[in-house]
């Protein structure tokens, strides 16, 4: 069983990747399990075509305790077998969403989430390393390869990197390693180029570039992957290649994340910005 | 060799002990007082040495256990998880009057009991719910404090919000105090948090009548072992009319018109100067250090506090010196022979280290070490001219410290608190508890001091120590 966290900042598209992605290996053939580490519960929606799942911390606080819970009140299974479960947390400004997500972590794994027959669990987690809980995923015995979701926009940029200090902070003192960078173009300029370069300075690779489809938000809309709502489509067929590549990927690093001054030089002998 | 090359050679070897970067930083926290006073100086109020065995609290100590707890018609709640008001339940002996339950609150403990659910969701309305709870179960209380443990101020819960609006709508005074434990480097900054909550939550917001006087008020007393009840005796027999205690044996009432009277009297300094002093800066209510601890220094204070009255509480101090010494010169003279030249060590928290010298001084005994687990700068200063020549001062004493420096100094009795006590005993040493007086009291004023002497003589005197080899005699 291979356990994979995907990280990098809000709003970049990492549910959307890897649900898309998880589809992919599922269709060839791979059972995949995706927890959602996120309070906002949005990591499993194409799967279950449904907005939200009943989130572990969420069922938790209605009977008192996650003791109080059984399995398959917040596993459940998706579009080709997949089989989803949602974090949960509090709404913005209270309470704290980390230890949220060892909770349910704990208790998804106390309770035999991960079965024998599991190839693949997929960590979809918030943002940014924001703290220890949020960190969870990449401590020890949890996953062990992590995949950052960047573009070539400088804020993408900055997050991919601060998560690269993260890794390295657990690559450490556990086995947790940087598998590489995934593109999600947003049709910067020499964009290909960029991350190819960034990945290169973080001791990784970008593993694909994907590039931008207006056919994902339409099958977003639908609550579905592209995988499964359009299988024919070019984008369908990127998804497919990015999941090929992480199921044969073997090239597991170290990463060296870069100081300040490096980050915007790299960025000016780009040409993203100005001297 | 004289004492003070004696002990400065104790205090050497010990320091030998620590590696050079522990070494740097606790040699800065002891000192033997020479004898133009000029190694009187130490650092004090920094943050504790990691990997030392520290005696230390936490702010959550100082504001719960120390300044708010003794408050006795209030139910102060532990706000957090269990442990923290649960191992310190009954703990501190500041002894109350009154009916548990009714007017008197200081026999139980008050927990939110926090959940791994309150940490995830915050505890912000369950808070609001034990608050109705409490008023449903406790009508009679006048009042509720909310001690902040480490996790709500992790998770960020806003119980000033909640303090606020639940105040208004059960109508009763709801005061949150923000002590966090982690906040600070010991119990210290708990006992100011604790006196700024009181000074913007409480204090000014009754009005009494008329203020008499002779009306003052008792500050930093929390009534350990009854001393508060001594002190008080000892105030209305000069003819003084003691309106307040902080906070031993207290009411609300007392903190919300603590500043309607003519004279502070601290003892605790280091626990309330800072009450005090908002009072007189606010209010223009003096304030003064009295000690009541031996009749040496209870006349010292009778004396001062006479100069601040007229002739009438003048008089009356004469009569009352006139009426005690001689019972004091009896119990003087009863224990003296037992307790003539025997040596003491100290460490305790607060006011002790310094107060307490001149009551061992009255019965013959010297003190050759003491020193403070959180007292600042100002504290020290107070120190040094209460000590002799020779006398090493030490500030956070580290348990290695403490048992070499008693190894290598050889006292008779040594007071300290609980996390001492037993190691003591185990090397054959007599011991006080000199936090909550064991299971003894009051010390305070001339009711205490005989307790006092028959306590100290006990410990040292107790045929127990004949059947126990100490290390040094072996």
């Amino acid at each position: 069983m291979r356990q994979v966290a995907i990280y990098g900042k809000g709003g970049i598209g990492k549910s959307t990747t890897t649900q898309n992605t998880v589809s992919a290996l599922a269709e060839m053939g791979k059972k995949v399990t995706i927890v959602g580490c996120d309070p906002k519960a949005d990591s499993t929606r194409l799967i279950l075509h449904s907005k939200a799942q009943t989130t572990v911390m969420d069922l938790a606080r209605e009977r008192g305790s996650v003791e109080d819970l059984e399995l398959h009140e917040v596993l459940v299974e998706g579009y080709a077998g997949i089989r989803c479960a949602e974090s949960g947390g509090p709404e913005p400004g209270v309470g704290c969403a980390g230890r949220g997500v060892i909770t349910a972590i704990n208790f998804l794994e106390e309770n035999g989430a991960y079965t024998a027959d599991t190839d693949y669990v997929f960590y979809d987690v918030l943002g940014d390393v924001v703290c220890g809980g949020f960190a969870m995923p990449i401590r020890e015995n949890k996953a062990q390869e992590i995949y950052i979701v960047t573009s070539g926009e400088m804020m993408a940029m900055y997050a991919a990197n601060n998560i690269a200090k993260g890794i390295l902070k657990y690559a450490t003192t556990g086995s947790v390693r940087l598998g590489g960078l995934i593109c999600n173009s947003r049709k910067v300029d020499k964009e290909y180029e960029l991350i190819e370069e960034l990945a290169k300075r973080l001791n990784t690779r970008m593993i694909h570039f994907l590039p931008r489809d207006n056919e994902v938000q339409r099958a977003e809309l639908r609550k579905m992957t592209v995988i499964e709502y359009n299988p024919q489509h070019p984008q369908a067929d990127e998804y497919r290649t990015l999941a090929q590549k992480i199921d044969q990927n073997t090239n597991m690093t170290i990463p060296t994340p870069m100081n300040m001054d490096e980050l915007e030089e790299l960025l000016m002998a780009y040409g993203i910005m100005e001297e | 060799m004289s004492n003070y090359e004696l002990t400065k050679q104790a205090v050497e070897e010990v320091l030998s002990l620590y590696p050079d970067k522990a070494r740097k930083n606790r040699e800065k926290h002891i000192t033997v007082k020479d004898e133009e006073c000029s190694s009187c100086a130490l650092k004090s109020n920094v943050k504790s040495v990691p990997g030392v065995m520290t005696s230390r609290g936490c702010a959550y100590a100082g504001s719960k256990g120390v300044v708010w707890g003794p408050v006795k018609d209030m139910i102060h709640l532990s706000h957090g998880p269990v442990g923290c008001g649960y191992y310190s339940w009954g703990t501190r002996r500041n002894l109350a009057q009154g009916t548990a339950g009714v007017d008197n609150f200081v026999p139980f403990q008050f927990t939110s009991d926090f959940q791994e659910n309150d940490i995830v969701y915050g505890g912000d309305k369950k808070l609001e719910r034990i608050l109705r709870e409490i008023t449903q179960l406790f009508p009679t209380a006048k009042g509720i404090s909310i001690q902040s443990e480490c996790p709500v101020g992790l998770i960020g819960d806003d119980i000033d919000s909640v303090a606020r609006r639940l105040s208004k709508e059960l109508d009763l005074p709801i005061i949150p105090v923000r002590c966090e434990g982690f906040r600070g480097i010991s119990q210290s900054l708990g006992h100011h948090i604790a006196n700024d909550s009181i000074r913007d939550h409480v204090l000014g917001k009754v009005q009494r009548e008329e203020i008499g006087p002779y009306d003052i008020s008792l500050i930093g007393d929390y009534n350990i072992g009854g001393d508060a009840w001594a002190s008080k005796m000892l105030l209305q027999e000069i003819g003084l009319k003691v309106q307040n205690i902080w906070t031993g044996d207290s009411t609300l009432e007392m903190l919300q018109t603590g500043n309607q009277v003519k004279l502070n009297l601290i003892h605790c300094y280091r626990s309330m100067n800072y009450i005090v002093r908002h009072m007189e800066e606010t209010y223009g209510v003096p304030w003064m250090e009295v000690n009541f601890f031996g009749p040496a220094k209870i006349k010292e204070s009778l004396i001062k506090i006479a100069e601040r009255f007229d002739q009438t509480i003048q008089d009356q101090v004469q009569k009352v010196l006139d009426k005690y010494e001689p019972l004091m010169n009896k119990v003087m003279e009863t224990y003296r022979p037992r307790l003539e030249g025997k040596k003491v060590m100290l460490y305790v928290g607060g006011l002790r280290p310094r107060h307490v010298i001149g009551a061992y001084e009255d019965l013959g005994m010297e003190v050759i070490g003491t020193g403070y687990e959180f007292a600042h700068g100002d504290d020290y200063e107070r120190t040094f001219d209460q000590v002799d020549t020779g006398t090493v001062i030490y500030d956070d004493l580290t348990a290695v410290e403490l048992e070499k420096l008693v190894e290598r100094l050889h006292p008779d009795l040594v007071g300290a608190g609980i996390k001492e006590k037993y190691v003591m005993e185990k090397m054959g040493l007599p011991f006080r508890q000199m936090h909550s007086w064991d299971y003894s009291g009051p010390y305070h004023g001339y009711e205490g001091f005989p307790i006092f002497a028959r306590d100290m003589d006990m410990a040292i005197n107790s045929p127990t120590w004949k059947l126990v080899q100490n290390p040094w005699h072996r």
